[in-house]
This record gives C-alpha cells, structure tokens and sequence, in this order.
C-alpha cells in the first residue's frame, strides 16, 4: 500500500484503472438491472416489487461499505500518515452518501407497496438515515478543513467514530426485530431462490466495480486540484524572491 | 374490507428512475470534475 504514496505512481495505476472499473462495472450492472427487471418471474409475496432489490441492496452495501473505506482510510491517515489516504477517504464520501441516498428513497419506495407505508421509524430504516446524515457531516467538516487550511485528522477521527454505526445498521434487524425481514444472506448460507440470488449478486459485484471508478475519478480530481496549488504556490514564492533579494541591502542600510 | 389496488410496476419504474437518475447525476459529476482538474493542471504545467 505504501508503494502507491507515490501520487506520480498512483496515478499510472489509476489511469488504466478508472475506465476498467467503469465499463466493466457498467455492463455488469446494467446487465443485472435488465436480469433483475425483464427475466426475474414475480415473487410469491411481494409480486414484482422484489425487482426493486436489484438496486436498493447495491445501494445498501456500498452506503455502508463507503463508510467502511472512509473509516480504514482515517485508520491508514492516522497511524501511518499515508499521503493519499485522506484523500482517498474524501473521494469516497460524496459516493458513499449518494448510494445511502439511493438505498433509503428505494427502501421507502418498496415498502410502500409492501409494507402499506413509505417510512417506518424501523431500527433498520432508522439507523441508515443516521449513516446518511452522518456522510452529510463527514463532508462538511472535510470541506470546512480544505478551505481553512485546518487538520484533516479532526475528519479523520469523525470517520473512524462514525464507523461504529456500520454494525449497527447490519444488527438492526436481529436486535429490533420490526418491519424490515431479518437478513436473507450470511456467511455460508442464503434464504433467497437462485432464481433471484445469481442477479442479485451480479449486480452487487457490478455496482461496486462503477463505485471503484467513481472513487478513482474523485480521487484523480483531488490529486490534480493539490499539484495545481502547489505549483501555483511555488510559482509565487519564485516571483517573490528576487524582489526580497533586493529590498535585503536596502533595509540593511536603513 | 377495503384494499387498496397499488400498480406494483409503477413502483418499480419510480424506484429505477430515482436510482438511475442520481447515478447518472453522480458520474457526470465526478468524471467531469476529473476532466477539468487535469485540463487545468496540464495547462498550469505549460505555462
């Protein structure tokens, strides 16, 4: 991990990257989408509204585990001092919190039919707009640190704070058994039909590959922002000092 | 008893066009922050 310190190495890696993750992840996702919409047959309680799944459990997954990025890049900022990875950890924010976004406005469009209501203060439903929320707060304080010129460990350390919410999200439905069904898959084992698992699983694979290209793309973004302030600022210092050599003897005498 | 008769499809469709609208949004955005960064930083680089 310490090899891609290096932003020049980094970004020969990222350049070949970005649009692997993309167009594989686009063709996967859109496949699994077009699986999930036309292929599937309705399910033997919810009807056709389980093709909703195919997109709200993606938006799930990656809802949390773009907090889980956020909180192991803070990890790497604080004990290692990795260069990129506060970066990294602000790439993933704003992806991150449209994915929490996506899950909850699918969550309650599905429950509507489902469940005879658009939101129920449910530890599930609850526990993610908390994680939604606190994406919201993560990017505050990070662009609050850029534009100051303030520490990015204070971010760093809400990030790995904040992660403490990702367990709960995934225990909810075991500690407050309410409205949302307990979880279908765990390790090893599954209560959902093939018929239904195979596209599901596609499409999770296929939305974190364009979730990858989308860091990568912010992260590239970020990178070009910071080599052009510097160089700017280099630049300025550079003008300036044969203007300082030459008031020098002049103060001197006065 | 009464039941309300929902069209479970225009649901899916809402549900779809939400996410794919957002994702959509979502790309534009980031890869055209991208293109301009580095746009900018190759000119600032010639100058």
């Amino acid at each position: 991990m310490h090899i891609y310190a290096n932003p020049t190495r980094f970004l020969s890696l990222a350049r070949w990257l970005t649009p692997l993750l993309f167009w594989s992840g686009l063709a996967l996702s859109v496949g699994a989408v077009a699986w999930g919409l036309f292929m599937v047959p309705p399910d033997r309680l919810m009807g056709d509204t389980v093709r909703i799944l195919f997109i709200h459990v993606p938006a799930a997954w990656l809802g949390m585990g773009g907090w889980a990025g956020i909180a192991i890049s803070s990890a790497m900022l604080l004990i290692w001092k990795h260069p990129l990875a506060a970066l990294a950890a602000r790439a993933i924010a704003v992806p991150g919190m449209v994915f929490c976004a996506i899950c909850l406005a699918t969550g309650s469009i599905w429950g509507r039919p489902t469940w005879g209501t658009w939101w129920e203060w449910d530890g599930r439903l609850t526990s993610m707009l908390v994680l939604l929320f606190l994406y919201a707060g993560y990017i505050a304080l990070t662009e609050a640190a850029e534009k100051e010129g303030s520490s990015t460990k204070i971010a760093a350390i809400f990030g790995m704070v904040g992660a403490v919410n990702v367990p709960i999200i995934n225990r909810s439905v075991v500690w407050w058994n309410s409205l949302h069904q307990p979880p279908s898959i765990t390790a090893g084992k599954s209560a959902i039909e093939a018929t239904f698992l195979v596209p599901l699983l596609i499409a999770v694979v296929g939305f974190s590959l364009l979730f990858g290209a989308i860091v990568l793309m912010r992260m590239r973004a970020l990178i070009a922002q910071a080599q052009v302030e510097a160089r700017l600022r280099r630049r300025a210092l550079d003008d300036d000092a044969p203007a300082m050599a030459a008031a020098t003897p002049a103060m001197e005498q006065a | 008893m009464m039941r309300e008769q929902l069209n479970q499809w225009d649901f899916v469709l809402m549900a779809y066009g939400v996410g794919v609208v957002a994702l959509a949004m979502l790309i534009a955005w980031a890869w055209r922050s991208m293109a301009r960064a580095e746009a900018r930083r190759d000119a600032v680089r010639r100058r």
